[in-house]
C-alpha cells in the first residue's frame, strides 16, 4: 500500500487529512513534536480503515534533526504533506524577536529544511508527491499578520520553485492555499461562516488535487478569486486600509 | 468563540463561548482557566442540558482506541458519534447494545443521558453495557470508574447530565449480529387499549415501539401502529441482500436548509402517518426485512428536521409512568389532544425494570411528543407535570428545557443523593449548565 507522511500530525487539519488518505487505503506515518499525543490517532486510523499507522518525533524548528528523522522512517513515503504552521502573535513578534523568529522558522525555514531532504530523496528516485500547506496570508502582506504572511509567502515561492525543478524529475509538488479554516489556530477568531472551510473540506480538496496532479489549489476554491481582488488593489489605497 | 447556541429543539438559545479539544491536556487547560463549564456533545438533547456560558465541545475528541472483534468490546474517546461507530462495527458483525432514535449523538452524550432504545425491556439502558470509563472531575483529576470501581462516580455520571465532570473515554460491550437488516413487523392498533394489549402480546421481541395518533377521539382514541423487530439472520434475507449481509448501500440524506413555518412539519408528519396507517397498512399486519437504518433512525434521513418547527423552536415532552399506572397515560393523552397544542404523533415505548441513581428509565410506559413553543405552552406543560407527578412518573432530563425545580426534586427519588455525590466530585460547581442551575443542582 502507498504511504503518506504527515508533518505536524496533531492538528485538526492533519487529522482530517490522515483520515482522508487512510480511508483511501494509504498507510500513514504521523510526525509531530509530541509523539505520545499521536497514539490515539494511530489506533484510530488502524481500526477505522485497516491501514498501517506509525508515529515519529519531529520538530520543524530543530533543523539539525531533520536528516536523521527522515532516515528513521521505516518506509519511504510516497506522499509527504507539510501541515505544520505557527500563526503566533503579530503584535508580540513586532518587538519580541523570539516570537518573530519562531513564526519565521516554523512556517518557512523549518519547512524548507525538511522538504529539501524529502525533495532530494524523491528527485533521486524519480517519484513522489510533496504537498505544502501554505496560506492566502502569504499573497499580500497585511498589518495584522505580515510576519506569518511573509513566512508563508516565502514558503509559497519555495514550493513553486521546487515544482519547477522537480517536474523534470517526475516529482509532483502541490501548493495548498487555504483561506479561513475552523481549527484550533482560529478558534478565538470571528470567522465569516460562508468563507470558512472545515478541516474535512481541506482534506477532501487535497486528496482530489493529489490524484489530479494539480499544481496550486485554493480551499475553499473561491479564495482564488478573493485573492485576485485583494492583490489588485493599488498599493496607495491598500496601505491605508485596516486589514 | 462567543456565539448563539441552542440544542435540537432550538429552544432556548443562549450566547455561549464554545471551545474544542483533541488532547486531554487541552481540556485540562480549558477547565483550569474557567470557573464553570459544561461538556457538549452533538447537541441532540432537546433543551438546555449542554448549554452554559462556557461549553467544551467533545466532537474533536473522537478517536477509536480499541475494537476487539472477537469479543465485541469497543473503546473510544467520548466525542465520537454513533454513526461513525456503526460504520466501523456493523461490517464486522457487531451492533450498538443500545441506541436512541438518532445516530447523531456522541458516546459521551449516550452515557451522560444514559440513553435507552427500543430494546429497553430486554437490554436495559446504555449504562448496562459500560465496562469502564474515564471522567475528569472537579479537581481536574482523571478517574476511571465502573459499576464496581468508584461506583458513586459511575452511577452519578450515567444519566448525570455532565454534572460530575467530563467523560473522556468509554469502554463498552457490543451486540452480535448476523446481518445489517431487521426483520420488522408493523401492526395496526384500533385504540390505546388495543395498543397496550399488543405491546404485552409482543413483549418477547427485542425491539418495540409505537406511534400514536394524538388527534383521535372516542373509540379510536390512541390508535396507533406498533413496530417490533429482531436482527435478521442471513437466511431471512433475500438473494440480493444475502450477497453482502453486513453491508448497506451508500446513504443519501436530505437536509432541511432553513427554518420552515411550523405548520409544515405537522402537515408532513400527518401525511406520512396517514399514508402508513391507511395505505401501506391496509392489512392489519405487515412483515418485512429492512436495513437497520430506517428501522432505528427513521428521522435521520432528513437532516435538520428540527428546523421544521420554525424559529421559535419546540420542546419535547417525554415522561415515564409506572407500569401499573396505565390510566395516567389515558389522562395525559386526553389533556394533550383536548388542548391541541402538541404534535400529531407521539412515541410510546415500554421500559423494563431499572432503578438507578439518576437515570430516567423505570419499569413502565414512556411517551414522547413535540410541542412547538408558543404562548401558553409552558403553563400547559406545568399542568401536565402535575399529572405526571400524581401518577408517580417523571420527565426525561435530556429532553427538558422548562421543568420547574420542584417537579424534578419530587419526581426523582434519589435527587438528594445525586446532589450529594455531585458535591463530592464537583464541589466548586465547576461543571454546571443552564439546566442544572434551573433545577437547583448547582445553584
Ligand atoms: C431525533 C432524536 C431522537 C432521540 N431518541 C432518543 C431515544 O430514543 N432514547 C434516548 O434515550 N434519547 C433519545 N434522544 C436524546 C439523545 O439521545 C440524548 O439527548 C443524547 O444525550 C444526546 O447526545 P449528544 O452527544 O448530542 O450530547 P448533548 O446533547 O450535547 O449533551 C447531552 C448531555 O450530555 C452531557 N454530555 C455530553 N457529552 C459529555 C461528556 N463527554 N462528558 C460529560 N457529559 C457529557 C451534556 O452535558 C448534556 O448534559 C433523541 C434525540 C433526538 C434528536
Ligand atoms: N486555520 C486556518 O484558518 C489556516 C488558514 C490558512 C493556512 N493554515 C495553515 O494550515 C496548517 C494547519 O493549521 P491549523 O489551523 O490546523 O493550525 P494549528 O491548529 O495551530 O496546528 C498547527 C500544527 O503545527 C504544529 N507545529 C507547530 N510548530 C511546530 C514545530 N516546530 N514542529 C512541528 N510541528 C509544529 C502544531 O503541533 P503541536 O500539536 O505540537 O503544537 C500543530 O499540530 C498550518 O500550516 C497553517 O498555517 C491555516
Amino acid at each position: 500500500m502507498p504511504t503518506v507522511l504527515i508533518l505536524g500530525a496533531g492538528s485538526d487539519m492533519a487529522v482530517a487529512i490522515a483520515r482522508q488518505f487512510a480511508g483511501n487505503k494509504y498507510d500513514i506515518q504521523l510526525a509531530a513534536r509530541n509523539v505520545s499525543a499521536l497514539s490515539a490517532l494511530e489506533q484510530d486510523l488502524r481500526i477505522r480503515y485497516q491501514v498501517q499507522a506509525s508515529s515519529y518525533a519531529f520538530d520543524a524548528t530543530d533543523f539539525n534533526s531533520h536528516g536523521a528523522f527522515y532516515n528513521s522512517l521505516t518506509a519511504k513515503p510516497d506522499i509527504t504533506i507539510a501541515v505544520f504552521g505557527y500563526l503566533g502573535s503579530q503584535e508580540k513578534g513586532q518587538t519580541d524577536w523570539q516570537e518573530a523568529s519562531r513564526i519565521l522558522h516554523t512556517n518557512y525555514t523549518g519547512a524548507v529544511s525538511v522538504l529539501n531532504i524529502v525533495a532530494e530523496d524523491y528527485a533521486s528516485r524519480g517519484t513522489g508527491t510533496i504537498v505544502g500547506i501554505s496560506s492566502v496570508a502569504g499573497e499580500r502582506g497585511r498589518q495584522s499578520n505580515y510576519l506569518y504572511g511573509s513566512a508563508k509567502a516565502g514558503f509559497t515561492a519555495y514550493l513553486s520553485g521546487l515544482r519547477n525543478r522537480l517536474f523534470h524529475k517526475g516529482v509532483h509538488v502541490l501548493s495548498v492555499q487555504p483561506g479561513f479554516v475552523y481549527t484550533r489556530m482560529t478558534e478565538n477568531l470571528k470567522l465569516p461562516p460562508l468563507l470558512t472551510a472545515q478541516p474535512q473540506d481541506v482534506a477532501t480538496d487535497i486528496y482530489k488535487a493529489v490524484k489530479a496532479k494539480k499544481n496550486v489549489i485554493y480551499t475553499k476554491w473561491f479564495w482564488r478569486y478573493i485573492m485576485l481582488i485583494i492583490k489588485s488593489i493599488p498599493e496607495f489605497i491598500f496601505k491605508k486600509l485596516k486589514l | 468563540m462567543e456565539r448563539r447556541l441552542a440544542n435540537w429543539g432550538n429552544y432556548p438559545a443562549i450566547s455561549c463561548d464554545e471551545s474544542t479539544f483533541s488532547q486531554e491536556d487541552q481540556v485540562q487547560d480549558f477547565i483550569s482557566a474557567h470557573s464553570s463549564v459544561i461538556a457538549r456533545g452533538n447537541g441532540r438533547c432537546y433543551g438546555d442540558a449542554s448549554l452554559a456560558k462556557h461549553s467544551v465541545s467533545t466532537l474533536k475528541y473522537d478517536k477509536v482506541l480499541a475494537f476487539d472483534t472477537t469479543n465485541g468490546v469497543f473503546e473510544c474517546q467520548s466525542g465520537i458519534t454513533l454513526d461513525q461507530i456503526l460504520d466501523i462495527i456493523v461490517p464486522k458483525g457487531w451492533f450498538l447494545p443500545v441506541t436512541p432514535g438518532t445516530k447523531f449523538i456522541t458516546i459521551g452524550g449516550a452515557v451522560a443521558s444514559d440513553v435507552h432504545g427500543k430494546n429497553h425491556h430486554v437490554d436495559g439502558s446504555f449504562s448496562r453495557h459500560i465496562i469502564e470509563m474515564d471522567v475528569i472531575t472537579g479537581n481536574k483529576e482523571t478517574i476511571t470508574c465502573s459499576a464496581e470501581k468508584e461506583p458513586d462516580l459511575f452511577w452519578a455520571t450515567c444519566g448525570g447530565m455532565g454534572l460530575t465532570g467530563i467523560i473522556t473515554r468509554v469502554k463498552f460491550g457490543l451486540k452480535k449480529i448476523g446481518t445489517a437488516y431487521i426483520r420488522q413487523k408493523q401492526i395496526k392498533a384500533k385504540n390505546l387499549e388495543d395498543l397496550i394489549r399488543l405491546f404485552e402480546e409482543y413483549s418477547a421481541y427485542t425491539y418495540s415501539m409505537a406511534w400514536i395518533d394524538c388527534l383521535q377521539k372516542g373509540d379510536a382514541f390512541g390508535r396507533g401502529i406498533l413496530i417490533v423487530g429482531e436482527h435478521a439472520t442471513p437466511e431471512e434475507l433475500n438473494e440480493q441482500q444475502r450477497k453482502a449481509p453486513l453491508e448497506l448501500g451508500q446513504k443519501r440524506k436530505l437536509s432541511m436548509p432553513f427554518n420552515l413555518p411550523s405548520f409544515t412539519l405537522n402537515t408532513l408528519t400527518v401525511k406520512a402517518f396517514n399514508w402508513l396507517y391507511y395505505l401501506k397498512n391496509t392489512k392489519r399486519e405487515i412483515n418485512n426485512v429492512i436495513p437497520y437504518e430506517p428501522f432505528f433512525y427513521p428521522l435521520d434521513a432528513i437532516l435538520h428536521w428540527n428546523r421544521g418547527y420554525g424559529k421559535a423552536g419546540f420542546v419535547q415532552y417525554q415522561f415515564v409512568l409506572p407500569l401499573e399506572k396505565k390510566e395516567g397515560l389515558v389522562a395525559i393523552l386526553k389533556r394533550i389532544s383536548d388542548a391541541g397544542l402538541g404534535s400529531f404523533l407521539a412515541v410510546l415505548k415500554v421500559f423494563g425494570k431499572q432503578n438507578d441513581l439518576i437515570s430516567f428509565p423505570m419499569e413502565g410506559y414512556t411517551l414522547a411528543l413535540d410541542f412547538p413553543v408558543r404562548k401558553g405552552l409552558f403553563e400547559f406543560l406545568d399542568q401536565l407535570d402535575e399529572i405526571v407527578l400524581q401518577y408517580g412518573g417523571r420527565l426525561y432530563l435530556t429532553k427538558d428545557a422548562r421543568m420547574k425545580q420542584e417537579v424534578f426534586w419530587q419526581s426523582y427519588p434519589n435527587a438528594q443523593k445525586f446532589a450529594d455525590i455531585i458535591k463530592t466530585y464537583n464541589g466548586d460547581k465547576l461543571f454546571r449548565s443552564v439546566q442544572s442551575d434551573r433545577l437547583l443542582l448547582t445553584q
